[in-house]
């Protein structure tokens, strides 16, 4: 990649939690390290268990939070210089939960319009026809423009969210898993709906998701987080054929497909998903990994480049 | 094989301002022991009010009624609350999907394993204590004796629902009601805690009942499943015949819906099902599925759509032949 749209190089959040009454607090590296480019028009896939990172990945490129240390780098100029409002116009979210990120108390004109309001774009008189095209594009009949969210379905609600991400016609849209709540029938719809926007408006997307069939489905690249960092990046169909770290494996081979005779899968991943306070010393994953040798445990496995990254010491061939 | 559970033209009736919700609709199931059934649908189909009926859990208000809703040959709709409250949890259990709001976040684990043997069984503490540890043990949590001091919120969400399966086992069930129960975890939790259900469900003989909208799930975990939409069931099988010949429509776009890697093409359109669910309210006659299906002619309009069953255990609902149904699976791709 020669000029990444986003480019996020060598960043970490820290966050100071407290651990119990008496006890100081201490700090959590949400995300530690990460280095990834996003190239103008492909579809970014960001996968992980909860608790690894992903969503502080993408409030950091919403330019929500700060970075530790490092930077992000947005048409090769550093966020921490762009002025939010500017950023927000080109960077856009689309949340998981369409019960929880529209407010209940305004119309779906009205919040699909926010954007407009809150950057002054054109003449207010222009702004319902604005939101009747947006309403359009993403397939809300106009007549629920005076409705409000409580009267909506699940799939009606999250493409008023992806109207209110588009009407500023952003480059780049971050999608924090815009479908798990909603059941698999609108799930179709909604990617759908997304598929064809990209192409239509020629956007960018970053798609963070538990689910990797999404992923598969969507992304160009996928990149896979574990405890706040990158362990493993490569292009989709690759990952998908052949994994190279064994958190990636573990996660392919943890996907049900709907397919009777393969019954259930064996992860031999153990119970429990380390405390990110206190993170296992050496290559994080050691504690769960099936392979993990004496290396593992004392030294952090190096960082790779190339089209293929993989943070092992002893990646699967 | 002996019949365990069998419902036969379960109705719940919910009555709101608008009219008579009917939420769930001559639903028919029978589980054997050791035999796991599934039931999958969307959102608001009445999986979880069918689980809740036989459990008689039902909000207030509603109402239940059926030709037969019998466990081990007991009929449940005419016993008393007493009686009702003394099988529940001891021949049948059930289990959630949100383990942080099931268990109580007041006691310790220990103290809600252990009441749930000592409410149904005359035993001492100390009998409960190692029932409690043994189960731990089973369900996968090392150092159980430590962990009976623990309170809910010390443990993961995993390691919860762990707890939630061994208070479900604590008196030796018959039958098993999970209702979504991985739905709040990872996918690597999930798979182990499936696996855990199982090989627990072979062990100990139980029927078992999973409800759940995640068609992968239901392709690995059932022997039996129920399609269920908007109230009734739509299709029944074995997994095998569900997924590979599924035959009502409403089934085949459930499916077509559904990426899968290595089968559906990456960046394609997926299937979808247009159109929204109806809301079952009042008496609404003909095929729920009428206005989302791309085969309706106007005989989906009137009178009931009888369940047809071409063999034992497998039927489907729905006016047209199975041959032609199988040859129209094509429309969803």
């Amino acid at each position: 990649m020669e000029h990444p749209l986003i480019q996020i190089r060598d960043v970490t959040k820290t966050y100071r939690v407290g651990t119990g009454l008496l006890r100081g607090k201490r700090d959590l590296k949400a995300v530690n390290g990460v280095t990834l480019g996003v190239a103008k028009g492909e579809v970014f896939g960001l996968v992980g268990e909860s608790g690894c990172g992903k969503t502080t990945a993408a409030k950091l490129i919403l330019g929500l939070e700060q970075p530790t240390s490092g930077e992000i780098l947005y048409h090769q100029r550093p966020t921490a210089s762009i002025p939010r409002r500017e950023l927000a116009r080109c960077v856009q979210p689309v949340f998981q939960d369409p019960y929880a990120s529209l407010n209940p108390r305004k119309s779906v004109a009205s919040i699909i319009s926010l954007p407009l309001r809150v950057h002054r774009v054109g003449a207010k008189a222009e702004w319902p026809q604005r939101v009747a095209e947006i309403m359009a594009v993403v397939g809300l009949p106009p007549r629920l423009a005076g409705s409000y969210p409580n009267q909506l379905s699940g799939g009606q609600r999250q493409r008023v969210a992806v109207a209110r991400a588009l009407i500023m016609h952003p480059d780049v849209v971050v999608c924090d898993e815009p479908t798990s709540a909603l059941d698999v029938s609108v799930q179709a719809q909604i990617l759908n709906l997304l598929l064809d926007l990209r192409a239509e408006l020629g956007l960018t997307y970053l798609l963070i998701s538990h689910n990797l069939s999404v992923v598969e489905h969507m992304a160009s690249r996928v990149a896979v987080m574990y405890l706040g960092r990158i362990v493993e990046e490569s292009p989709t169909a690759d990952l998908f054929r052949s994994p190279r770290h064994p958190y990636t494996r573990a996660l392919l081979d943890s996907v049900l497909t709907p397919e009777p005779e393969k019954g259930l899968p064996e992860t031999h991943l153990g119970i429990a998903y380390p405390n990110p306070i206190a993170p296992p010393p050496g290559c994080t994953f050691h504690p769960r990994c099936p392979h993990a040798r004496e290396i593992c445990r004392r030294q952090p496995p190096p960082a790779t480049d190339g089209d293929r990254r993989v943070e092992c010491h002893f990646p699967l061939q | 094989m002996t019949l365990l559970l069998d419902i036969d033209a379960l109705h719940v009736d919910i009555p709101l301002a608008a009219g008579v919700l009917r939420a769930v609709q001559e639903v028919s199931l029978h589980v054997q022991r050791g035999e796991t059934v599934c039931l999958v649908g969307e959102s608001g189909c009445g999986k979880s009010l069918t689980a809740l009926a036989v459990m008689d859990l039902l909000p207030a208000r509603s109402v239940r009624r059926a030709e037969r809703l019998a466990l081990e040959g007991e009929e449940l709709q005419r016993l008393s609350g007493r009686r009702m409250a003394d099988l529940r949890g001891r021949r049948m259990a059930m289990i959630f999907q949100e383990p942080m709001t099931s268990l109580n976040p007041c006691y310790t684990i220990g103290n809600q394993l252990q009441e749930t043997l000592r409410r149904h069984r005359p035993v001492s503490r100390h009998a409960a204590r190692e029932r409690a540890v043994f189960l731990l043990e089973k369900v996968g949590i090392t150092a159980a004796g430590s962990r009976l001091r623990q309170y809910p919120h010390q443990l993961s969400g995993g390691l919860r629902q762990r707890v939630m399966i061994a208070m479900s086992l604590m008196c030796d069930p018959a039958l098993m009601i999970a209702d979504e129960p991985t739905t709040a975890l990872d996918v690597t939790i999930q798979a182990q805690i499936l696996s855990l259900l199982s090989s627990l469900q072979a062990e100990f003989g139980m029927g078992m009942i999973l409800i759940t909208h995640d068609l992968g799930i239901v392709a690995r975990i059932a022997h039996r499943v129920a399609v269920m939409y908007c109230g009734r069931v739509v299709e029944t099988g074995s997994a095998g015949e569900i997924f590979r010949h599924p035959l009502h429509p409403y089934t085949q776009g459930l499916l077509a819906c559904l990426p899968v890697p290595g089968k559906t093409r990456p960046g394609k359109h997926l299937g979808s099902i247009s159109g929204m669910v109806p809301t079952p309210i009042g008496n609404i006659g003909g095929c729920m599925f009428r206005n989302r299906c791309p085969h309706a002619v106007d005989d989906c309009i009137g009178g009931s759509i009888p369940l047809r069953e071409i063999s034992a255990g497998r039927a489907y609902r729905c006016l047209l032949s199975p041959e032609s149904c199988l040859a129209k699976r094509a429309a969803w791709s």
